[in-house]
């Protein structure tokens, strides 16, 4: 009853094509985007911002990155972790070679090198296929690994193995390093995540994104009408590991502050695939919803015992954290496999009916 | 010029200089490569009776080995704890048929894959629970393995060979034995066979597919147990040895994911390459290269034939 398209009608070609060509849509997403840059930062806590909302931004980056690839290009890959390392380390090396240049130019800067070593380990994209091509991009996520321990000149020759970032200004304010404050840095992740969607947005609407969608339905099928496989494939490993590279960057300049050669290993990966996984293979919204329920849920179990008044102590409440976050994916899995965003659009299409049952 | 000689030629020098340092070498990497080799046995099985990518059998090795271990240390006779263990594995294994692969059945590969991914946390948190997190040690000697090592001189020095190594190897060739009777030579052996190739096609003949998957997660558990108390026995219990299961992947590139054979020689290949490759070449870019080498020769040996070596080829067709 609230929620239809009827009555709207549509009179040019380019209304035809927008993004959002519902007004409730739009509506949503101005009041969405209204909550999110003036509502948040007045009334969310430190910790709520610090812990939760920037976070969850960042990884939704990488998990809108591992989408593109595998939920979009069908190109399963385990390399994610590596490729947001490379995206922090080169925006280290960055800040360390041009002190003066602004920050938020050098973390999407950053990104330009994670692609060129995405473009890298997509090589072997062409021959091998499906499952193999995960194994591929393993290989990529362990030398990655090794290469952030046993490369003294990426963390500038420290004997700790690990980067401080270094206090970044932005018209005066504080925007990296321990002065920065949360709200700062919480705005400019929400900015360069929102700018970065809506480009990811109109590359899957548009020609590119079809491309892409053939690869993964068929890709013998789409060599046979026309598409370049290679160059597809290839562009989906440089979009995606641009994706990826950037939330590195911002992971380890505008969240954590600091960073070792661990913070990037093979369970960041698996981290990150999950998000994607259960938030949806395929769907920009689905990156987001994984990512919030993936990294919110261990932080509301943890504090659900103090919440309730019971107290059980932290080890037993982290154990029982993995339990739990097993049980629920495989719980979500069996309830919905194509995830989340799928659950969302299914109640799209109740509420396009609502108050009838159909 | 130098880099061309170091490379090349002075790996190969250093071998024949030292022919004890290489035999001991290639000895630990065949060790290494049995032991892989069981880890990738239980990842063969589970694919090809239900093509599912367990992802759960590194836990799977951690958690045999934790429960044999804590059932001993709570009093249970060595081999009583062995035999309960069994029991454990089959329970593990009814309850994975009954919540996991039951209602996700005709379900895209990737789902699967990703619902062990749930059943591994599952697994790592339950373990930690009941068993606590800290490394433990592994019954061996009470399980009747023995312990010290034989030394033989050759050239100008000797070579170590440790006696649990011996036995793994002896245990894990009975295994593939056992295995291997199995699948060919009796009724249940042919029903495995018959799911792996197409499932309907056997539900059609008949066949259960439940009993099958539980018979055939119960064999990767008790796989995975003997996995267990190799490894254990070599180094102590802890859930660093998950993360090693990953090293199977490489070594079940090599030997093809449905092929038991293909498992053990991927194995004993990808055990021998990374050693000697660590060992002789892993100075030139500064050492530590064990982590990712295995996945490179995977890697080079996928460009020139994808299916591995005894692997089904894959054929696409529109």
């Amino acid at each position: 009853m609230l929620y239809r398209e009827v009555g709207q009608y549509k009179t040019s070609y380019a209304a035809d094509q927008a993004l959002l060509p519902i007004l409730q849509d739009r509506i949503g997403i101005v009041v969405i985007l209204l909550i999110a840059f003036v509502g948040v930062p007045l009334t969310a806590s430190d910790f709520t911002l610090n812990s939760v909302l920037i976070p969850i931004l960042v990884f939704s980056l990488a998990a809108t990155g591992l989408n593109l690839l595998t939920g979009y290009t069908g190109l399963l890959s385990l390399g994610t972790g590596g490729f947001m390392g490379v995206g922090a380390y080169a925006c280290y090396k960055l800040t360390t070679y041009f002190p003066q240049v602004n920050i938020i130019v050098l973390i999407l800067s950053s990104g330009f090198f994670a692609a060129a070593v995405g473009i890298a380990f997509g090589l072997p994209s062409l021959r091998i296929k499906g499952f193999y091509l995960a194994v591929a991009t393993l290989a990529a996520q362990f030398f990655l690994s090794w290469c952030f321990i046993r490369i003294p000149w990426l963390y500038n020759y420290n004997i700790s193995a690990s980067i401080e970032v270094p206090t970044k200004t932005l018209f005066g304010l504080a925007v990296t390093g321990p002065t920065a404050t949360s709200v700062t840095r919480y705005l400019i992740v929400l900015t360069i995540v929102a700018v970065l969607t809506l480009i990811a947005a109109n590359l899957v609407r548009g020609r590119t994104g079809r491309t892409w969608m053939a690869v993964r339905d068929m890709d013998l099928a789409a060599e046979l009408i026309g598409i370049r496989l290679y160059q597809t494939k290839l562009l989906s490993f440089a979009v995606s590991s641009f994706y990826c590279g950037v939330a590195g960057a911002m992971l380890v300049f505008l969240y954590l502050g600091n960073a070792e050669p661990s913070s990037f290993d093979i369970n960041q990966s698996f981290l990150i695939l999950f998000m994607v996984i259960i938030g949806g293979l395929g769907s920009l919204l689905g990156s987001f919803l994984g990512a919030a329920l993936i990294w919110g849920l261990p932080i509301l179990l943890r504090h659900a015992p103090a919440f309730f008044g019971l107290s059980i102590e932290s080890a037993k409440v982290d154990q029982s954290t993995f339990m739990i976050l097993g049980v629920l994916i495989i719980f979500f899995l069996v309830v919905e496999p194509q995830g989340l965003a799928r659950l969302w659009q299914i109640g799209k299409q109740k509420l396009r009916m609502w108050p009838f049952p159909y | 010029m130098h880099l061309l000689y170091e490379i090349f030629i002075d790996p190969f020098v250093q071998m024949g200089a030292a022919p004890d340092l290489l035999v001991q070498t290639l000895w630990d990497g065949l060790v290494s490569g049995v032991l892989y080799a069981l880890i990738a046995l239980g990842f063969v099985l589970i694919f090809k009776a239900s093509g599912v990518f367990n992802f759960a059998q590194g836990i799977m090795v951690v958690f045999a080995a934790l429960t044999l271990v804590g059932l001993y240390q709570h009093g249970v006779p060595a081999y009583v704890a062995l035999a309960l263990t069994i029991v454990v594995m089959l329970v593990l294994a009814v309850g994975v048929e009954r919540l996991i692969l039951r209602p996700l059945v005709d379900q895209p590969e990737i789902i699967l894959f990703m619902a062990t991914f749930g059943l591994t946390y599952f697994l790592i948190g339950l373990g930690e629970l009941i068993f606590g997190g800290d490394p433990k040690v592994m019954i061996a000697s009470q399980l009747g393995l023995p312990s010290g090592s034989y030394r033989i001189t050759m050239a100008h020095g000797y070579v170590q060979l440790q006696k649990i190594d011996i036995a793994a190897a002896i245990i894990a060739s009975l295994m593939v034995a056992g295995l291997g009777i199995l699948f060919n030579r009796t009724r249940i052996g042919r029903a495995l066979r018959a799911v792996a190739d197409s499932h309907r096609a056997a539900l059609s003949v008949g066949i259960s597919l439940e009993q099958i998957w539980v018979i055939v997660w119960f064999a990767a558990g008790v796989v995975a147990l003997a996995t267990g108390i190799m490894w254990g026995a070599r180094s102590d219990v802890s859930f660093a040895l998950e993360i090693i299961a990953l090293k199977a992947l490489p070594v079940l590139i090599l030997g093809g994911l449905t092929s038991i054979p293909g498992a053990i020689v991927g194995g004993l290949i990808i055990g021998v390459g990374e050693k000697i490759g660590d060992f002789y070449w892993g100075p030139l870019v500064g050492g530590g290269i064990e982590s990712w080498f295995a996945y490179v020769i995977a890697l080079v040996f996928l460009l020139f034939r994808p299916q591995g070596l005894f692997g089904e080829r894959i054929i696409e067709r529109l």
